[in-house]
Formats: structure tokens, sequence, C-alpha cells
């Protein structure tokens, strides 16, 4: 750019999708959605050893109004759809769901009547965890891979 | 009545005695594997015996451990109910097999007996749909109250239902 070095050397020039792409991917705050064992792999991403924090996405929030990211955990039985759509629906814009492990991706082995076949049925799926459960390392690598696409994310059109 | 292979007569136990002495006609056997006693009863008499294994100081019977069903589309009496009761006092515990017919699956509550036996037979109504007559609130516990699809637990349900986890009528308004 040709704004580059023409300033001090505290100054830094960007383009203003980045910076706001910047500010959005470093604090994804997550929804708390647990369904089934993966909870616990979450739960150990967010505790000391992995410390999903170091990404700016360890504020785990009770309520869908104050988060930005879903992490949809576990088997997604047919009666939690509603539940699931409605707290999606709560969420402000820009919000993003990760689908955490196979059964929220696919259900899994549960191929039976209360089991839904992965989450994105009835919400739209930003990024796919594998595994079963998947281990903490796997869901940082998701939410990584959810920071590159917020920043390719085209935030202000002419 | 034939006892399966495996298992024992349970007809020299106390308490088989005891329902077979007082219920002659309702008693159709027992048996006895690895120590567990069950006794098959004539549908009728299912109540009267739970009352007597409930009051009588000698049997004690305070705690309904469990409620369960079996299908088997092979027998004419198509479902299985089983009760399972514990003593806490005299730590002892019976089982209490009852078969019904498919055109006629119903049997007698015992809620009135043991209010823990509710969500019990709930469930089993739920899941088998088996009718419990006398039963305060005899309506479906795990599915929702208009699931239309059937019974899951019965052999002729498919295991993957018939469409309702694949329909989501909240996304359309």
């Amino acid at each position: 750019m040709g704004l580059t070095g023409k300033f001090e050397s505290n100054f830094i020039t960007l383009k203003l999708d980045q910076a706001v792409n910047w500010a959005r991917k470093g604090s994804l705050w997550p929804m708390t959605f647990g369904l089934a064992c993966c909870a616990i792999e979450m739960i150990a991403a967010v505790a000391s050893r992995y410390d999903i924090d170091r990404y700016g996405a360890g504020v785990f929030r009770g309520s869908p109004r104050q988060s930005d990211l879903m992490i949809v955990a576990g088997t997604v039985c047919r009666r939690m759809a509603p539940i699931i759509r409605m707290v999606y629906d709560q969420m402000p814009e820009p919000k993003y769901v990760i689908s955490m492990g196979s059964c929220a991706t696919s259900g899994n082995i549960y191929n039976s009547y209360p089991v839904v076949q992965g989450v994105d049925r009835f919400v739209p799926v930003d990024i796919y965890v594998p595994g079963c459960p998947p281990s903490p390392e796997a869901l940082l690598e998701g939410i990584l891979r959810l920071q590159d696409q917020i920043m390719k994310k085209k935030v202000f059109t002419v | 009545m034939k006892i399966p292979r495996g298992m024992e007569t349970g007809d020299a136990h106390p308490i088989a005695q005891a329902v077979r002495e007082r219920f002659p006609g309702i008693y159709l056997g027992s048996t006895l594997f690895r120590g567990d006693l069950s006794i098959h009863l004539q549908k009728a008499g299912l109540h009267a015996v739970c009352r007597f294994l409930k009051d009588d100081p000698e049997m004690d019977f305070d705690y309904p451990i469990h409620i369960a069903s079996v299908d088997d589309p092979t027998q004419v009496e198509r479902f299985e109910v089983i009760h399972e009761f514990f003593s806490i006092r005299k730590k002892w515990q019976v089982r209490l097999k009852t078969r019904v017919r498919a055109d006629d699956c119903v049997v007698d509550s015992v809620v009135d007996i043991w209010k823990g036996a509710d969500f019990l037979e709930r469930e089993v109504f739920d899941m088998m749909g088996i009718r419990f007559v006398g039963h305060p609130n005899l309506k479906r516990i795990l599915l929702p109250d208009e699931y239309d699809e059937g019974h899951p637990l019965r052999k002729d349900f498919p295991v993957e239902g018939r469409g309702w986890r694949d329909t989501f009528e909240f996304l359309e308004s």
C-alpha cells in the first residue's frame, strides 16, 4: 500500500475490513451448548492445560444474547432441535456455529428415531470438527480455522 | 410352567411359596437364576399380588426398583411386563412377570400401592404402548405428547422412526 512507511513506527496501516475482522476473531465468545460427552472435551479445552482463551474464545456465556459462537458439542436429539434453533436465533449477528464431534455432524452411529442426523439440518454450520469425541487440540484447530474464515469475510460493501 | 435352560425352579423360595399359597389360580410358576427369583403370574391377579407383597409384614416390599417390558412377536401373549420390587428392611428382591396379548395390552396400575411406580409405568406406556388401568396421569414421558409414530421399543417399529427426526416444523414460521 502506498501509505506504508510514511508514518512513525507506532502506526500500522490496514484495511478497515481487516481491522473489524481482527477484532471479531479475537473475541469469539462461545455459547455453552454441551449436549453429551463432547462437552467434557470442550470443558478441557477451556481449562488451563489447553486454554482456549489464548485465542480469545474462552469467555463462555450462559446466554445467547452475549455470544458469537455456538459450539454444538454432542448428540442432537430431535426434542433438543427447536431449543438449539431458538438459541441460534437469539444470538446477535455476526454469529458462527461449530459442529463438534461426529454426533453433531452426522448423528454418528445413532441412526435411530430420536437422533437428528446432523445439526446442519436446521442451523447453518461454519466448521465441522470430526472425532468421537474430538480432542481439545481438535477443537482449538476448529477455532483457528474459523478465525481464518472470519478474516476472509467482507464486512463493508460499497 | 417350563423352566428355561440354565435356570431352576423357584417354587421352594419362601416368597414364591407365600404367593402360591394365597393366589393359587394366579401363580403360574417361578424361576431362580443365580439367586434371583422371578414369579410368573396371570394378568388378572397382578394388582392383588402387589398389594400383598407391599402390605404383608412378612414380605415388606417397600421399593419398586423397576417396571420393564419385553416384546416377543412370536408369542401369542406378545408382551411381558416385568415388575421388580425390593425390601429395604429385609434386603430381598422379587421379579414379577406378566404376559399380555397384543390386542389387549392392558395391565393394572400399581401406582396406588407404590407412588414411585408412576414414572416407571409411564415409560413402559411411552416405549411399548402397554396401558396401565388406574394410572392417574398415563401420558408419554420421554417422547413429546404429540408424537404419533407409535411406540418405539416394539419390534415392528423401524429403528430410524417414521420421519419425525427429519421434520423441523419450527423452521417454517
